[in-house]
């Protein structure tokens, strides 16, 4: 069997797989992350929360409403983004021109309401999604076993992934969005609505992380829980990006499973601290992060 | 008196209210605790060019911020071609039919020149077109690639200029556009303003360089701790030139 630094080739391409998926999360709920903290400058605490409600619309869509997954995963980010933006529009606006941290705490307090309301009716010892019919079984490449499902993941991922650089860098919306990022009040004297705009897009990061959800749903335990422990280390892939660009926080994220996913073969104990040490260089190195600018 | 005169004054008068392009009535605006303007009387008719002078910290910005709704808070009264814009919202005044260029240009970095140029919308019909903005300022088109702020200054002014007459506004608010520039870009700004004055806009100009607005205004504003304490003419010009060049300092 063909070794790769003493380990054999399967092992490696699953964990690399394994890595790439994770990455593909991390990508896509930093993304979300990023473009919230753009225009409304709030670090979105409620992220892993939104995630966690995008994993258990489609779970309970599923049970109660016979939602299938495909149509679960068109619905559910704009019910969940529908969320978000009532959100924004009754919550967080009211303290939109107070300091910015207490945004963060708002929605940390709405995360802890949102999973406690969760944990009281469904506990926390999760529930199973089955994998869609379409996804199950897996491909066998020669050199390894692709599972079917892992790779619509990476593939769904990285496709909305573009999706929302293609909107943001491409669009004359996307463009009101940097422009605002930038300055909001001279997009104002240009007769831009503002306010509008800034609860589109912060039920659009929303959204991505509710899309995040159900594409989660089928991998991972549906419990209230399974957002907040995500978004630890999502905050660190956020860090080391920087909240300068987009795809920055797309590159960052699969770069960042990829190296979990490696030291899961190399060096297992450190996987989990593996993310926050790279942190720690970054911030020491280039304290903007990899793709931030300067203050 | 015959009746044709007498008609003619008539109408002269019922089109007083028409032709009236901003009026601007006892006007205080406040940063927090700060009060900034105190009083402001002006108003400008249509398809005038009026100039804000006074010193530093005489509060001709913070009128130009106040009629687009970006201070604190106003009292007063400010209306635009008949419509009382004190409650309006932010957004709302410039579908008036206003651009704004602010004094530091707003060029956005992570817009290249082109999407600069396309990002305000559009607020009235009869704006210029792409082609005719390119014509006005040739340099614009050839560097409609980079990034905005990589322009030089007067590349930069050119551009905020050039993107306020794309949205087919009719009054242009202008606060000191030739600030900082070399000779030969603010005489090309003047030549600009001169096309915009044929075209029948209305504009404010916030000027300190004295000598780039007398030419153009038809009336000069001076303003001074937060009031306007003087206007003068375009034909009382030549006679208070000393007299002005004391007050602002120069």
């Amino acid at each position: 069997m063909m070794m790769i630094f003493g380990v054999p080739l399967a092992v490696f391409m699953g964990q690399l797989t394994l890595g790439l998926v994770n990455g593909a999360f991390y990508a896509l709920l930093s993304l979300g992350l990023a473009v919230i903290f753009g225009l409304l400058k709030i670090v979105n605490f409620a992220h892993g929360a939104q995630y966690m409600l995008g994993a258990f619309a489609a779970l309970l869509g599923f049970r109660y409403l016979g939602i299938n997954y495909w149509l679960a995963l068109f619905l559910v980010p704009l019910v969940v983004g529908g969320f978000g933006m009532l959100m924004e529009r009754f919550l967080l606006r009211r303290i939109a021109h107070l300091d910015h941290l207490y945004g963060l705490l708002l929605t940390f307090g709405l995360a802890l309401i949102f999973e406690g309301t969760l944990v009281n009716f469904f506990g926390v010892s999760g529930a199973r999604y089955s994998t869609p019919e379409a996804l199950q079984g897996g491909l066998n490449l020669g050199f390894m076993f692709l599972p079917t499902y892992r790779a619509w993941v990476l593939v769904a991922a990285l496709a909305m992934c573009l999706f929302t650089w293609f909107m943001i860098e491409r669009t004359r919306l996307g463009a009101y969005l940097r422009a605002g990022t930038e300055n909001s009040q001279l997009m104002q004297a240009f007769g831009v609505n503002v306010p509008l705009l800034i609860t589109l897009t912060y039920g659009f990061g929303v959204a991505l992380a509710a899309f995040a959800g159900v594409l989660a749903a089928p991998l991972y335990p549906v419990s209230p829980t399974m957002g907040s422990s995500l978004l630890i280390v999502v905050f660190a892939v956020v860090v080391i990006g920087g909240m300068g660009s987009i795809l920055g926080a797309i590159l960052t994220g699969l770069g960042m499973g990829i190296i979990e996913g490696l030291t899961k073969v190399y060096y297992p104990e450190a996987s989990n601290t593996v993310i926050f040490l790279v942190m720690i260089l970054v911030l020491m190195l280039r304290p903007a992060g990899l793709f931030g600018k300067e203050a | 008196m015959n009746t044709a005169e007498a008609h003619n004054a008539n109408e002269f008068a019922d089109s007083q209210t028409t032709l009236e392009m901003l009026r601007v009535h006892d006007l205080h605006a406040f940063y927090g605790e700060s009060h900034i303007l105190h009083g402001v009387n002006f108003d400008v008719k249509r398809g005038e060019l009026v100039t804000l002078l006074g010193r530093n910290g005489a509060g001709r910005s913070t009128t130009l911020k106040s009629i687009m709704n970006m201070v604190g808070r106003r009292t007063g009264s400010i209306v635009i071609n008949g419509n009382e814009t004190l409650t309006m919202k932010a957004h709302h005044i410039p579908r008036l039919g206003i651009g704004y260029c602010p004094e530091e240009r707003g060029i956005f970095a992570s817009l290249d020149v082109h999407e600069n140029l396309l990002l305000p919308p559009t607020v009235r019909s009869g704006g210029m077109s792409l082609d005719e903005i390119y014509g006005m300022f040739p340099n614009l088109y050839e560097r409609r690639k980079s990034q905005g702020t990589r322009l030089s200054g007067g590349e930069q002014q050119m551009l905020a200029m050039a993107r306020i007459l794309r949205t087919g506004a009719r009054l242009l608010l202008l606060d000191e556009i030739t600030e900082g520039l070399a000779p030969v870009i603010v005489q090309k700004l003047g030549e600009v303003l001169m096309q915009l004055k044929e075209r029948g806009m209305t504009i404010v100009l916030v000027e300190q360089n004295f000598r780039f607005a007398a030419p153009l205004a038809d009336r000069h504003f001076v303003m001074d701790h937060g009031q306007i304490v003087e206007e003068i003419s375009a034909e009382q010009l030549p006679s208070r030139r000393d007299h002005l060049n004391t007050m602002l300092g120069v």
